[in-house]
């Protein structure tokens, strides 16, 4: 038992992990159907891995109207809209319109899944406002340096802010390409060094716990 | 006596303005170097062969520069199927441009794969626009120079084209994660035999004061693992810390909930999360919904999970993995409801937002640092000190790149730039 879960992962990551590694030095078309390939194989277990998802979602869901849990009303909510969208879908042959017209399927998404969506999305605006005025207040020198560069920044990327402050394009700029610039690469060196380091540590075995923790 | 000085003059004046033609003629050849050498030559040592490092569909010819090249000039690359060609007249042009462009120094072969030196023309055929290249047919190409309504073409040159199993112009990209391999493997094998010092990671110091104030108040602990699916790092790492996370929780009877945005995730999450409580002693409080599943689609999974801070109000908020515009939107809310919040992640564009909203922020590598950090374990450890001596690796290149750089500027030396090419290439 032990074998298959822990040898058999292991190995076959140590092959998978190796073979895609070499695919990126191998220009063959054949190492290009190996990718292809690869990239269904991996769309088909997603698909698989969506009934195990929304088999989770109706289970919590389900517990929490049938003990009655605080808020199991918006499970009652989630449960009318899922199978409602389903069986409208079913109903509609999955198609949003059909000779034009829309369908009820069609309707729901335009008029109610991307109104949310974009209601979501311009939350953000508010959200970003009440989190700049929290972080810019100068209560220490780092926060004193945040809001001057912020303000110098948000000034010269305005056609009024540079009329006012003709020096805060220029000023921006060098911010932006020079100090900004060069911090986002050190980030990113870092982040490429850890995402390669993790990845021979996965590819040979040495980091396990994504299989569950153990040593064994 | 009139008439003789009349013609005289009559002369005098044929030959001044035979002389301002001359002149000007003289004037015009010298003006125009390119028009006064416009004896067009075909061009020379025209060669073909099948692109090198790809995937085949692809043909490049190369051949000399010659005296006449200019912007007036143009070449022209000519194609047929089939090793013979009765009359290079009658074959397909598929480029044209001006003959003072297309050199191999401007290519972006790096300088160990370059056929020919850098002052030599180039033109590298692709399939599409007109051309179908099939693999391991003869073709034959060659080059014409144009100027106006004159036209020479060299003599056709046959090549085949042909998929190739090595990309060498990448081998630089090999040689360096082999190198980096190496001193990853010999940190390990340093730190298995002698400790090496971790700096300190506030972030990961304060995951036990998360789970502790949770614990007094009574409130359950939220961990998302990101935006991404496990096949990308940022997320594996987000799930190692889950392991370490879920134990202490286990050990402190804490309940804990992750929500996912993948199904996959969701599956090795519980995984982990299971094997931590089984670690920690503690498998009757384990329980499957703690990792549950809610929605892919990022502004549905973003109000959901929303909905649960504001209706249980974790104590702590833990957010790893890699973000999108979402970030802003759970970690304010979070914020408002007076949770903890530890955040990692490698998305520099959202670091800003959880560095202004959360408690303590694990930048880009810290995130992947994270494991090492919590477990203390030789490997994990040692693979922290290889990253380190990669970056410094890193550092040096960039300051002597940086030294030369200034150097040539400085004293107008062209010698610096083979080295500054040299690490170009390299990189």
């Amino acid at each position: 038992m032990i074998f298959l879960r822990r040898q058999v992962p292991l190995l076959i990551t140590l092959i998978t992990g190796l073979a895609m590694a070499a695919q990126y030095y191998v220009p063959h078309p054949a190492s290009e159907q190996m990718l292809t390939s690869v990239t269904k194989w991996l769309q088909i277990i997603g698909g698989f891995a969506l009934v195990l998802g929304v088999s989770s979602l109706f289970h919590v869901h389900a517990t929490k109207i049938r003990r009655k849990e605080a808020g199991w009303g918006y499970s009652f909510v989630l449960y009318v809209g899922m199978l409602g969208t389903i069986a409208v879908g079913l109903w509609s042959n999955g198609k949003e319109a059909i000779d034009g017209t829309m369908t009820a399927f069609g309707w729901i998404y335009n008029f109610m899944m991307v109104p949310l969506q974009g209601t979501m999305f311009a939350i953000l605006a508010f959200f970003i406002a009440s989190a700049a005025y929290r972080s810019f207040r100068a209560r220490s020198r780092e926060a004193a340096v945040l809001l001057i560069a912020a303000v110098i920044v948000m000034m010269g990327r305005v056609p009024l802010g540079e009329y006012l402050i003709p020096l805060s394009g220029d000023l921006s700029q060098w911010i932006l390409n020079v100090l900004n610039a060069s911090v986002r690469r050190a980030i990113l060196i870092g982040v490429s060094l850890g995402t390669v380091a993790l990845s021979i540590k996965i590819i040979f075995g040495m980091e396990r716990s994504y299989l569950g923790g153990g040593k064994e | 006596m009139k008439r003789e000085t009349l013609n005289v003059k009559r002369h005098n004046a044929r030959s001044e303005r035979r002389g301002i033609l001359l002149l000007a003629a003289a004037l015009c050849l010298f003006a125009s170097p390119a028009l006064a050498q416009t004896a067009l030559s075909p061009p020379r040592d025209v060669r073909a062969f099948d692109t090198p490092s790809d995937g085949g569909g692809s043909l490049t010819v190369l051949w000399s520069p010659a005296p006449y090249d200019s912007a007036a000039v143009r070449y022209q690359i000519l194609l047929s199927e089939g090793p013979t060609v009765a009359d290079p007249a009658t074959m397909k042009v598929v480029a044209e441009f001006p003959s003072n462009q297309r050199y191999v120094r401007e290519s972006k072969w790096p300088w160990w794969t370059r056929p020919t030196t850098g002052d030599q023309h180039q033109f590298t055929l692709r399939n599409g626009r007109g051309v179908e290249l099939k693999n391991g047919n003869v073709y034959s190409i060659t080059v014409a120079a144009v100027l106006n309504d004159d036209r020479v073409i060299a003599t056709p040159v046959q090549a085949t084209p042909q998929p190739n199993w090595l990309n060498w112009n990448q081998m630089n990209n090999l040689l360096l994660a082999l190198l980096f391999g190496g001193i990853v493997f010999y940190a390990i094998s340093t730190a298995r035999k002698r400790e090496i010092f971790l700096r300190r990671i506030p972030g990961l110091d304060a995951v036990d004061e998360a789970i502790g104030r949770a614990t007094e108040l009574g409130k359950p602990i939220l961990y998302l693992t990101g935006a991404h699916d496990m096949s990308d790092p940022s997320t594996i790492a987000a799930a190692v810390i889950l392991g370490r996370v879920a134990k202490r929780t286990a050990a402190y009877g804490t309940d804990l909930l992750v929500p996912h945005r993948d199904p996959i995730t969701m599956a090795v999450c519980q995984e982990i999360t299971k094997q931590a409580y089984l670690e920690a002693g503690k498998p009757d409080l384990y329980k499957d919904d703690s990792n549950f599943f809610i929605t892919s689609d990022q502004f549905s999974y973003t109000a959901a999970v929303d909905g649960i801070m504001l209706r249980k109000k974790p104590a702590a908020n833990f957010f790893m993995g890699h973000y999108f515009a979402e970030a802003l939107l759970l970690t304010e809310t979070g914020a408002s409801t007076g949770a903890i919040q530890i955040a990692g992640t490698d998305s520099d564009h959202q670091l800003p937002f959880f560095v202004t909203t959360c408690d303590y922020t694990l930048i880009g590598e810290e995130l992947y640092a994270a494991s090492a950090y919590l477990s203390r374990e030789p490997v994990q450890v040692g693979t922290l000190r290889g990253q380190d001596i990669g970056k410094a690796l890193i550092l040096g290149v960039l300051g002597i790149g940086t030294a030369l750089a200034t150097l040539g500027v400085m004293l107008d030396a062209q010698w610096p730039q083979l080295f500054l090419d040299f690490f170009k290439d390299v990189k």
